[in-house]
């Protein structure tokens, strides 16, 4: 990491400077007392060397930070090096039910240990010199704890966003694989909103292609519990109604052992473990029979059709 | 860099469908970080989804508390669903393959409950539900010299 130190500014303020030398020298005395601190405590609960290391990295990058003057710059480049950091400690305290006043909480008590080693440093800690540095790493550690409230703010936002593309991922196009014979790939949450979009989308599809066979692929679903059992089998009912057989292919092997274990009777559903073998099924059912070509070019084998 | 690996419970809303997603994707990577293999993980998700479900729909909402537990040599996860709704009057008959008392299969609860080890119901008419499930990862990790 490049951090620029511009002469200008640390001749304008020579307690960052200070703070920053602070910093470099005092680094693992700080790394140490941080590791008590409730937020190093509480993320790092298995390895107190880790909350240390952690607690040197972050001791650094302030070093960096103030050796570049900009005490209150929350965009400073000395942060960089923590910011991945800090937000995954952020959200590791917010997934054990720590709301942001509470981290922010934690990060502010990280200056008192600070202080007191800083103060420790000076002949006279109530001198002016040594009031000055200790405004200048409160302001640090001010900027400090607006890094942590910015990363916990992005955490929440890329949750929602992760939320809204799982809802959004499972868009339901119906593919015409053959004449007569329809499929949709299923991917994602199958909720009761989602099944219901499936449910008519496939029956339209079913109608407009006249359809005697519709193939519901479930590969991509990665949970199937007796909301999304009844779903597939409301769905296969009603294409059954069309005039459709449909059959469900791509029931991976953990979930048809849960879906035993659940207690769910799939038995009146005709089921294919591949979207291949649905096809193979549904084709063969029409007559259509798949034979690799003869021909001198081995190499050509792979192509069927 | 540094892993934030942490065995502290976390605590989880259940209010939305949204939020139904999220416990399953976090109870997935719980019990993958433990350990658990593909089978026991697929039970485990889809005991919490029916579990959630129920906390929604019939408890009006409430959380899920997640615990990871490290005894000796086992790792085990802990789901806790809590809800502070009208509570279950006939437990028994709740508990019994095919009932239910709105239009789903009335697999939830008996069914998850034979997907996980351990299977606790607590409830109150009127003064909520709370059912706690544990799951462990049979496959016992190496030992690791010096503990
Ligand atoms: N948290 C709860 N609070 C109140 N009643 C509950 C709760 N959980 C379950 N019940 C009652 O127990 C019954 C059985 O639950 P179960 O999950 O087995 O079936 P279901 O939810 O009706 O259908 P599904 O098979 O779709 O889950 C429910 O119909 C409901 O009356
Ligand atoms: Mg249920």
């Amino acid at each position: 990491m490049h951090v620029s130190v511009s002469e200008e500014t640390a001749e304008q303020q020579p307690a960052a400077h200070q703070v920053s030398a602070f910093l470099e020298r005092r680094r693992e005395q700080i790394a140490q007392r941080w590791a008590d601190a409730a937020l190093f405590r509480t993320v790092f609960t298995v390895s107190r060397d880790e909350a240390v290391e952690a607690g040197r990295a972050v001791a650094a990058a302030l070093a960096a930070v103030a050796a570049s003057g900009r005490l209150e710059d929350i965009r400073a480049a000395g942060f960089e090096a923590v910011r991945d950091q800090l937000g995954r400690m952020a959200a590791s305290r917010a997934r054990t039910g720590t709301d942001p006043d509470g981290v922010a909480r934690e990060v502010a008590a990280l200056r008192e240990p600070a202080t007191e080693l800083l103060r420790a440093e000076f002949d006279d800690p109530n001198g002016r010199e040594a009031l000055e540095c200790v405004v200048a790493l409160t302001a640090l550690m001010g900027t400090l704890r607006l890094v942590v409230m910015e990363t916990t703010v992005s955490a929440g936002e890329e949750v929602i966003a992760r939320q809204r593309e799982q809802l959004h991922e499972v868009a339901t196009p119906v593919i015409k694989l053959w004449e007569s014979t329809v499929a949709v790939p299923l991917i994602g949450t199958l909720d009761s909103a989602r099944s219901q979009v499936v449910m008519e989308s496939l029956l339209d599809a079913i109608v407009a292609e006249r359809a005697r066979f519709a193939i519901l692929d479930i590969t991509g679903v990665p949970t199937v519990d007796s909301l999304v059992a009844q779903h597939l089998m409301k769905t296969v009912a009603a294409a059954r109604l069309m005039g459709a057989e449909c059959i469900v292919s791509g029931i991976r092997p953990a979930i048809a052992q849960t879906i035993v274990h659940l207690g769910i009777d799939l038995g009146s559903v005709l089921t294919r473990a591949s979207l291949a073998d649905a096809l193979a099924y549904a084709l063969s059912r029409q007559g259509v029979e798949i034979a690799p070509l003869r021909t001198a070019d081995p190499a050509a084998d792979a192509g069927v059709r | 860099m540094t892993a934030s690996r942490h065995a502290a419970p976390a605590t989880l809303p259940i209010g939305s469908d949204a939020d139904l997603a999220w416990v399953r994707q976090q109870v997935r990577q719980a019990a993958a970080e433990l350990g658990f293999g593909l089978v026991q993980q697929t039970k485990l998700v889809t005991a919490a989804s029916e579990l959630a479900r129920n906390t929604l729909v019939h408890g009006g909402g409430g959380h899920v508390v997640l615990t990871p537990l490290h005894t000796g040599q086992a790792q085990g996860l802990r789901l806790s669903f809590v809800d502070s709704g009208p509570g279950i009057r006939d437990l028994e008959q709740a508990m019994t393959d095919g009932y239910t008392s709105g239009g789903g299969l009335g697999l939830g609860l008996s069914g998850s409950k034979r997907l996980v080890q351990e299977f606790e119901v607590d409830s109150t008419p009127g003064g909520g539900t709370t059912v706690t499930v544990t799951a462990w990862a049979t496959i016992v990790p190496p030992t690791r010299p010096g503990l």
